[in-house]
């Protein structure tokens, strides 16, 4: 073998581990990462923290249970923006439109999407917040919903896409009309991948932080109602880490290992119903 | 179905439900041209105030209502950069890896944890970053910058743990599930043909990666590039946490600075007045065209490889 043959090989076979290594570092971050807040998180979790309110500025001891509650509140408001207009938007691009609308309704959404969640949070201020006068649980929900709707649409869409054109043509051929067969073979044909759009895209909402900031705001006790400014785990772990205090550190670990453990739950969950599903042809 | 009269389509109930997906399809574009007609709306102060000023003047002062963004859009670039310095190798190298050495099923576990880490949210990132890495930058890091390389610009003065290389280097780790998804599916969708090719003129399996697959796949490894530098410049929690919010130009990258999302998240709630909100809207504004742009082109670039790549595959 000649020296130049043997250095060719040396090379491949030096930057080839390089790129493992690369590869190697880039999964432990996830592992440090986790590591990290389980042990912090763990030690520093209790029952009071799911229980308590917040304890006043001085005193140990407390919770987040208005945070966890406000969180729920939020969510649930984004949900029911979100998943309608992503999912009914994503029917109407699979099933109905073609051509002009559609690229222009993808467009729009994949714009929406890249838009920073900052950007968001000053939308949804000028919009809900300052009609209404105040920070409240409603403008938080909006602001998440609205980042709910481009990741549930365009997934959606894909997973309706990928509904084999024999299954609607069966049906028509039966005698359905158009919209009996989405409802009835089309959506529950592509059921799973519908849910892991919904799962992945309530997963990314869940941690968001930056619209929530002058949305929903906060709050050290609890939000009744819609109308209230909010406490929300993302924006308590946020000001709690940042605040000077040690035991406040303590409980933004806590909340951590919580709101962590919750999306890369969420999201173990979202492939596991991918990936049990019978996988439909593209066609 | 195209034999069937608009009243039976209406009667079936087709057309009403084509209605109803269309008004909730059409209330995304509604939304997306409502979100920049509102941002444009209110930046109309400062816009007119300080017109092109805004973006090269560097006072920022709410209380003698002087708006100048040049730190914040600096401080910005600046952390992207870094974050793109040490993102662009590290993701790029693990997509080679995911894409070409490892076995498929030792590559989809890989991605499937790469998949998780580009799931966490991005305030736990600034939690570890104020209690992990801005202890470890001021400890260790810095120091030893300091001690080897401490007569570029770039790394001098006194080593407070904050500021744009802790602010970049925390943005690297968030950015790169992005370079490395995108990457891996770009380097994928090159034809076998053209690797085998290569080795089958002698080139090592190394050659045949650099030489032939990296440069069919350049432009589709760009898009990704851009697309993790749009994250990068919207990113607000985790950059908010470590950047250490002070306004300065320095080209010591040890100094604190601010972004500018870390300035709209830190004042927005605080703003008083009308021309020192809309100074922060506008910065909204700016955020929003930057993104804008690059997400464009990144989506572009994208589309343009993989298409190439299936076209030269069933060739």
């Amino acid at each position: 073998m000649s020296r130049r043959l043997r250095w060719r090989k040396f090379v491949s076979h030096f930057m080839l581990t390089m790129t493992g290594l690369c590869a190697l570092v880039a999964v432990a971050v996830l592992f440090f990462i986790l590591g990290y807040l389980v042990y912090h998180g763990g030690t520093s979790i209790s029952w009071n923290f799911f229980t308590k309110l917040p304890a006043p500025v001085g005193e140990t001891g407390g919770g987040m249970a208005n945070a966890i509650v406000g969180s729920a509140k939020l969510l649930l408001l984004a949900c029911l923006l979100g998943v309608p207009i992503g999912f009914f938007g994503a029917i109407y691009l699979a099933e109905f439109s073609g051509g002009t609308i559609a690229f222009v309704v993808r467009y729009a959404a994949d714009l929406l999407n890249g838009v920073p969640s900052i950007v968001i949070g000053i939308f949804a201020y000028s919009l809900v917040v300052l009609p209404f006068k105040h920070f409240s649980t409603l403008a938080g929900g909006f602001a998440l919903g609205l980042m709910m709707i481009p990741i549930t649409l365009r997934s959606t869409e894909e997973f309706l896409r990928a509904v084999p054109r024999a299954l609607r043509e069966g049906a028509m051929a039966l005698g359905a009309s158009q919209w009996k067969t989405i409802a009835s073979v089309v959506v529950p044909a592509a059921y799973r991948g519908i849910l892991t759009a919904i799962l992945l895209a309530f997963a990314r909402v869940a941690g968001e932080t930056a619209p929530l900031l002058f949305t929903a705001f906060g709050n050290r006790f609890w939000s009744p109602g819609w109308a209230q400014p909010t406490a929300s785990l993302p924006v308590m772990i946020f000001t709690y880490a940042i605040a000077p205090y040690d035991d406040w550190h303590r409980q933004a670990w806590a909340a951590g290992l919580v709101l962590l453990g919750l999306i890369l739950i969420i999201n173990i969950i979202a492939r596991v119903i991918l990936s049990r599903g019978v996988a439909v042809p593209r066609t | 179905m195209g034999s069937r009269s608009f009243l039976s389509k209406l009667r079936d109930g087709d057309e009403i439900a084509r209605l109803v997906t269309f008004i909730f399809a059409g209330s995304v574009v509604l939304i997306t041209l409502l979100l920049v007609f509102e941002l444009w709306r209110e930046s109309y102060l400062p816009r007119h105030k300080f017109g092109f000023g805004f973006f090269v003047t560097s006072v920022w002062d709410p209380i003698f209502d002087k708006f100048g963004a040049l730190p914040f859009i600096y401080g910005t670039v600046v952390t992207a950069a870094v974050a793109l310095l040490i993102a662009v190798p590290l993701g790029i190298g693990a997509a080679i890896f995911l894409a070409e050495l490892a076995p498929a099923r030792v590559s989809d576990t890989l991605q499937f944890f790469i998949d998780l880490l580009a799931a966490v949210p991005s305030v736990i990132y600034g939690l570890l970053g104020v209690f992990i890495v801005i202890p470890m930058m001021r400890q260790y890091i810095q120091p030893a910058l300091k001690n080897s390389l401490g007569f570029l610009p770039f790394f001098q003065g006194p080593a407070y743990g904050v500021g744009f290389l802790t602010a970049g280097m925390v943005l690297a780790i968030m950015v790169i599930p992005y370079i490395i998804s995108v990457s891996r599916e770009v380097l994928i969708s090159v034809p076998r043909d053209q690797r085998e090719a290569a080795l089958a003129l002698g080139s090592t399996r190394w050659e045949s990666t650099w030489k032939v697959v990296l440069p069919f796949a350049r432009t589709g490894i760009m898009g990704s590039i851009f697309l993790a530098l749009a994250r990068a410049l919207g990113e607000t929690m985790a950059v908010t946490m470590v950047i250490g919010n002070t306004p300065t130009i320095s080209a010591s990258l040890f100094s604190p600075g601010y972004s500018i999302a870390a300035v709209i998240a830190n004042e927005f709630t605080e703003a008083t007045g009308d021309l020192y909100l809309q100074s922060l809207i506008e910065l909204g504004l700016v955020l929003f065209l930057l993104t804008f742009l690059l997400n464009g082109m990144a989506r572009l670039l994208i589309v343009v490889t993989s298409q190439r790549g299936s076209g030269m595959g069933q060739a």
